[in-house]
């Protein structure tokens, strides 16, 4: 469904990505990992056209490149870390916001674009916010709120920066078991994420990034592992393993 | 607790605001058309309106016809047209660089137009032909600066650089505007009375030189008012939604400027129209710029036509450059403006 070959991207005269390549099957959950600076959120920017890059991404098999912008916004919705938050916007009106892919550039909303906006608030339990200023929402509500606008963008592919950083880890397990419940409705989930035990949890795959480079990848079993987080991290780990899973504890080494 | 599903209604103007700003638009043109030196009633206008589109006959008399259709009529569509572009250039500057103080006289825009016309007044011989695109080179040649000044000094979008690289630019171009006035003596009186701004000498040659640009500048800006809304998003998050965000501020700024430019031509440098109509319409209103932009249309215009009669009515019989009083009133709208953005 996706696939990244050799994506180099340059910030400035800084080299961010060395040449990455990873790819993701339909109706999987890829979670990409790495300390601060690793490169997730560009990696996440290069698949999302947001950056410029070299080498390829290729999604659904067409060149992203050539896709043009709107056949991408059509195909990836983008939630990032700190979206953006103009305060006095109805949440009703920036959930429709997520329809501009599918508009022509000077036309208006219809009928079925107000519609899909209220199947995305309706989905995400936001139907008693639609008429609330943005600035009003608490951190959990403004992410869902971002979520709703990707859904109303209706793309099969869901790009997610971080998507628990701003949460308690009640909200942390419910915007994720909320990720989860779309992903079995159909959509391809790219996460870039902080908590190595939750994306172990909840990602079927992982990425693991260092330096612009990727050094590991497979399942949590393999990717969570002392050795790599004691290397790439720097932090001193014991993992557990039991039926539940994989749990990274931090412990005074 | 049984969950009301969502309803998610077209956005855009509420019908009684549209209504109110219409009225209003119209109560402003009658008020310009009957005050003067002398009154015609309401009644009156409309029936000699009538009378020249062939319905029933006027009850004016011929000098009083004259007054109303050769002194004032032009006088008013005039302030009409200028306020509507204004207001809408205002609103359409502050949704693209995400400033709620964008402003075209701010932005050192009206300055750079007023440079262009007295380029055209002092070299060209005053041609109203020549003045709009004149004012319009002037006035892009400013945003540019502008912007790339106010960007380089910080972030794109902090308010303050912005609107400091504005008033460096406006006074810069100032200086050099003054220079090349003060260097031709022959027309600094023109140049003059022209820079203070108003409606005083407007005819309907001034209307037919003005309106094509403000006609297709407004149109162009209104057919946006969606795309502004996504931009209230940010560049990274409108990108991502399909929209080329370089394109459209292009677009978008190139529009704003053409109709500015046009308008600073026929009535120089009046400020603050830009700053007053659209954040009454946010604050009133709604943010959104599908309510913005033909809100502001309605009310810019209306709203410079009031002006321009308190500008020929306060010290009758004298007339007060307009300016004077958008000043007086937009400065402290300005300063509100300024504290509830923090």
């Amino acid at each position: 469904m996706i696939e990244l070959r050799n994506v180099r991207v340059t910030l400035g005269k800084t080299p961010v990505l060395h040449g990455i390549s990873f790819s993701v099957e339909r109706g999987e959950w890829l979670g990409l990992l790495g300390p601060n600076g690793a490169g997730k959120t560009t990696a996440l920017r290069a698949l999302a056209g947001l950056v410029a890059y070299s080498g390829a991404v290729a999604v659904d098999g067409h060149d992203a490149r050539e896709l043009g912008r709107r056949e991408r916004a059509r195909r990836i919705a983008v939630v990032p870390q700190l979206p953006e938050r103009p305060p006095e916007l109805t949440v009703a009106e920036y959930v429709l916001l997520g329809r501009t892919p599918h508009l022509g550039y000077l036309a208006a909303e219809g009928a079925d674009d107000r519609a899909a906006a209220a199947r995305a608030l309706n989905r995400l339990e936001l139907a008693p916010f639609a008429e609330r200023p943005l600035g009003s929402l608490s951190g959990g509500e403004l992410q869902r709120a971002v979520l709703a606008r990707a859904l109303a963008q209706e793309a099969p592919i869901l790009l997610l920066d971080e998507p628990t950083s701003a949460l308690d880890l009640g909200r942390q397990q419910q915007a994720l078991e909320l990720v989860r419940s779309l992903r079995e409705e159909g959509l391809t989930i790219v996460s870039a994420m902080h908590d190595l035990t939750l994306a172990g949890q909840y990602a079927d795959r992982l990425v693991l990034l260092d330096r612009g480079e990727v050094v590991d990848e497979g399942a949590a079993e393999q990717v969570l592992s002392a050795a790599n987080i004691a290397r790439f991290y720097g932090a001193s780990v014991r993992i557990v393993r039991d039926d539940d899973g994989v749990f990274v504890l931090p412990y005074r080494g | 607790m049984i969950a009301v599903p969502a309803q998610v209604r077209p956005r855009g103007v509420p019908r009684p605001w549209g209504l109110c700003a219409a009225g209003f638009l119209v109560l402003a043109l009658l008020v310009g058309l009957g005050v003067g030196a002398v009154g015609i009633g309401p009644g009156a206008i409309v029936r000699s309106a009538l009378s020249h589109l062939g319905i029933g006959s006027t009850p004016l008399s011929s000098v009083q016809e004259a007054i109303l259709w050769q002194l004032r009529a032009p006088r008013v569509v005039l302030a009409a047209l200028v306020g509507a572009m204004l207001a809408v250039a205002g609103a359409s500057y502050q949704g693209v660089f995400r400033n709620p103080l964008a402003d075209p006289y701010l932005l050192g825009v009206a300055a750079g137009a007023g440079l262009g016309a007295t380029l055209v007044i002092a070299y060209g011989g005053g041609s109203p032909q020549l003045l709009p695109p004149a004012a319009f080179g002037g006035a892009a040649l400013s945003v540019v600066l502008t912007y790339s000044l106010g960007r380089s000094a910080g972030r794109a979008r902090a308010t303050g650089a912005l609107v400091l690289a504005g008033v460096m630019v406006a006074t810069f171009v100032t200086a050099i505007q003054t220079f090349i006035q003060q260097q031709h003596t022959d027309t600094v009186v023109s140049v003059f009375n022209w820079l203070l701004g108003g409606f005083t000498t407007a005819n309907w040659t001034d209307v037919a030189v003005a309106a094509p640009y403000i006609g297709v500048s407004s149109v162009a800006l209104l057919l946006h008012r969606r795309v502004l809304d996504v931009l209230s998003v940010g560049d990274d998050e409108a990108a991502s939604l399909g929209v080329d965000v370089g394109r459209v501020r292009i677009v978008i700024v190139v529009a704003a400027t053409v109709g500015t430019a046009a308008a600073v031509a026929v009535s120089g440098l009046i400020a603050f129209v830009g700053i007053i109509v659209p954040h009454t319409v946010r604050l009133l209103i709604s943010t959104s710029y599908r309510a913005v932009l033909p809100l502001s249309l309605l009310a810019g215009a209306g709203f410079l036509a009031l002006t321009d009669v308190l500008a020929r009515t306060v010290l009758s019989p004298q007339e007060l450059p307009i300016g004077v009083i958008t000043a007086f009133f937009g400065a402290p709208f300005f300063a509100f403006v300024l504290a509830r953005s923090r």
